[in-house]
């Protein structure tokens, strides 16, 4: 008895912990099969982050503070994909650069100001949410939690049944054939990165205002990295990417929920797993036949043959 | 660049202009959160560059900087593009710190294993990047990043392990997650005596390697083969060079150059000389950031890291202020930007006037490999 309620416990916190990864990975791992290792989604996170819960704050509706979000993703994305994609800046430097804009921009507007707490409502689902042991883990949450069910086909269908997913998965093993063939390489790219900069901050500000209510200091911590670790531990396929997302937000519930209930695992390897994982992942299975031929490979269109 | 002088002079001015914006983006920033930029500018002067003991601080700082960027340099002079120099800072520190602890030696002796040991072990750390690049095809941007986050939760156990680095319990209850000071042995020293101007051992040797491979870089065989290495592969193979050991072992000199940053941090008055989980702070993306502003050039990177390393010092002095620490890593980034952009983008915008005639890439793509 006593241990159903300790995994219910463990399966909840799971839940809510890998819900914003899930969101942002769905945008990298678009980026990702166009080319773009995309590393400011960290900035784009935690930017949505910082946005999400100024716009509640201000406005005291959550729901505009989740759109905020979106937005400041997709202009972070906007300015990511100017840079690397049209004015072909390396991507990491931009990517880098980015991520220690928004962090220095966000911490220092937390220190000069005071926001309100808000956050979205909750939405349990009558019957289901009595089921035993996942019941509440996965049927009472944050609204935009149920999101990811329309999100997650969506992102699928986009990738492997669209044509646009069609060229950009041609962006992103072959960009000089691409190119040939007339799709406009740099173009999808940055399409493909404005999809992934509106994903990261849905995520982000779902972590703000949806799981935490509040914004705090550098609150992503390094959940954009996670996010990478999440697509190629998911060797660069949806299914595995989102399970990589529940097996690291599992393992941080367990970080924070096995001391309580008495159980000796070393924190630090558990904080460090996914990073193992995703390493692992790729030493394990051979990475180059699947990852994406030219990815974080920059295209620069050759017209003067 | 075919235009010689009017495009050089066009890139000086659009740099100086993006720059005048960053530095106005971030006065406006202040005067909306309610500060005054004239007294935070002063604050920063007053940390960092007014009189010995604020000039001794800046240099403290620049000298880890340094170490870091010129190890980037030579990296990316071979096309390998390594972004884990925090961890690899770390891992310094930690093997820095245990040698320094555990080994029961005097004087200069210790202090020299402490660097040399930091080396092998930065080195080593990016060494797992390179073998598993050479053997399974790994990204290696991805894996010096991700060993980056190993590496923070290797140095948070090494300091919470009581048989490890922890700090001795003695009589305390509770004990900090830090470990033991080094013996007075290890530590790095100023150089000379000055009433108040330290000129650490450690901004020492950062400055004789950068010259050292500033010039190993520009006029021995072995700088040449990274260059080719880095520009063009195919040339490098068919000329026998073996580029995966190349790349590989550039890789771990780079590490291996981050590693020593970790040893200075640890052993110079910046830090407590205590292994903490926080010790890099950042250092290795700036060390990271110099690297990228000085366009790869190991020389270029001294004054850059002494400009960061003003920011740095000079931010300790902003809480007087009342302004929020956090505004130095704005401005930096601010700056970043203004001195990386305006060159690509010109470049670029020559790029899409040259398209109709040909051979107009060829510049182009040099420059990107070491911008």
């Amino acid at each position: 008895m006593s241990l159903a309620i300790d995994a219910e416990i463990v399966l909840s916190s799971a839940v809510r912990l890998a819900a914003p990864l899930a969101f942002a990975a769905l945008g990298e791992y678009v980026a990702e099969r166009a080319g773009c290792l995309n590393i400011s989604i960290e900035a784009m996170m935690l930017g949505a982050a910082f946005g999400s819960v100024a716009v509640a704050s201000a406005t005291g509706s959550a729901t505009l503070g989740l759109l905020s979000g979106m937005v400041i993703g997709v202009v972070i994305a906007l300015l990511h994909a100017t840079a690397s994609h049209r004015i072909q800046i390396n991507t990491f430097v931009v990517g880098l650069v980015l991520n220690a804009l928004v962090l220095g921009l966000t911490s220092y507007l937390i220190a000069a100001s005071r926001f309100h707490g808000h956050q979205v409502a909750q939405l349990s689902i009558p019957v289901l949410r009595d089921l035993p042991v996942i019941g509440s883990a996965l049927f009472v949450e944050r609204w935009p939690v149920y999101l990811l069910l329309g999100l997650i086909p969506l992102t699928w269908w986009l990738v492997e049944r669209s044509r646009w997913g069609l060229e950009l998965r041609a962006v992103g093993e072959d960009p000089a054939a691409a190119d040939v063939t007339g799709i406009r390489v740099n173009q999808r790219r940055r399409q493909a990165m404005l999809w992934c900069g509106a994903l990261a901050g849905l995520g982000g500000a779902h972590l703000a205002v949806g799981e935490v209510g509040s914004f705090t200091q550098n609150m992503t911590a390094g959940r954009g990295y996670l996010v990478i670790a999440a697509v190629i531990f998911g060797a660069w396929r949806l299914g595995r990417t989102l399970l990589g997302c529940a097996l690291f937000g599992l393992a941080d519930a367990s970080r924070l929920a096995l001391p309580a209930l008495g159980v000796t695992l070393n924190s630090q390897l558990l904080a460090a797993a996914p990073y193992l994982l995703a390493l692992l992942a790729m030493v394990l299975f051979v990475a180059k036949t699947r990852e994406p031929r030219a990815l974080a490979q920059p295209f620069v269109p050759d017209r003067t043959g | 660049m075919t235009r010689g002088w009017t495009g050089l002079l066009t890139v000086l001015l659009a740099t100086a202009l993006s720059m005048l914006l960053a530095l106005g983006l971030s006065a406006a920033l202040m005067v909306v959160t309610g500060f005054s930029p004239i007294s935070a500018l002063n604050a920063i002067y007053t940390g960092s560059l007014s009189g010995d003991a604020a000039l001794s601080s800046t240099l403290l700082y620049t000298a880890p900087l340094l170490l870091i960027a010129v190890g980037t340099c030579v990296g990316s002079r071979a096309g390998v593009f390594n972004i884990g120099q925090e961890g690899q800072v770390l891992i310094g520190a930690l093997a820095g710190a245990w040698v320094g602890l555990r080994l029961a030696l005097g004087g200069p002796l210790l202090a020299i294993l402490v660097l040399v040991a930091a080396a092998i072990g930065g080195g080593a750390w990016a060494g797992l990047s390179a073998l598993m690049h050479r053997w399974r095809g790994v990204n290696i941007v991805v894996s010096t990043l991700l060993m980056t986050f190993i590496a923070a939760q290797l140095i948070h156990f090494s300091v919470a392990t009581p048989w490890f680095l922890q700090q001795s319990r003695g009589t305390k209850l509770i004990v900090p997650a830090q470990s033991n000071q080094l013996p007075d042995g290890a530590l790095l020293d100023s150089i000379g005596h000055y009433p108040n101007l330290q000129l650490n051992t450690g901004l020492m040797i950062a400055v004789g390697l950068a010259v050292l491979t500033g010039v190993g870089l520009a006029r021995t065989r072995w700088g040449f083969r990274l260059k080719l290495v880095g520009l063009s592969p195919g040339a490098a193979l068919h000329s026998g060079i073996r580029i995966a050991r190349v790349s590989g072992w550039t890789l771990v000199l780079s590490g291996a150059f981050s590693g020593l940053a970790g040893a200075v941090l640890l052993a110079s008055p910046i830090s407590t000389n205590r292994l903490q989980p926080g010790i890099a702070g950042g250092l290795g993306w700036d060390g990271l950031l110099v690297a990228l502003v000085a366009r790869s050039r190991p020389l270029l990177c001294v004054p850059v890291a002494f400009g960061f390393g003003v920011l740095r010092a000079g931010g300790s002095f902003l809480a007087a202020t009342g302004v929020p620490f956090y505004l130095v890593d704005v401005v930096k980034s601010l700056m970043v930007l203004a001195l990386i952009v305006p060159p690509v983008a010109a470049i670029h915008l020559h790029h899409r006037r040259d398209r109709r005639r040909p051979g107009g890439n060829a510049g182009l793509t040099a420059l990107e490999t070491s911008a």
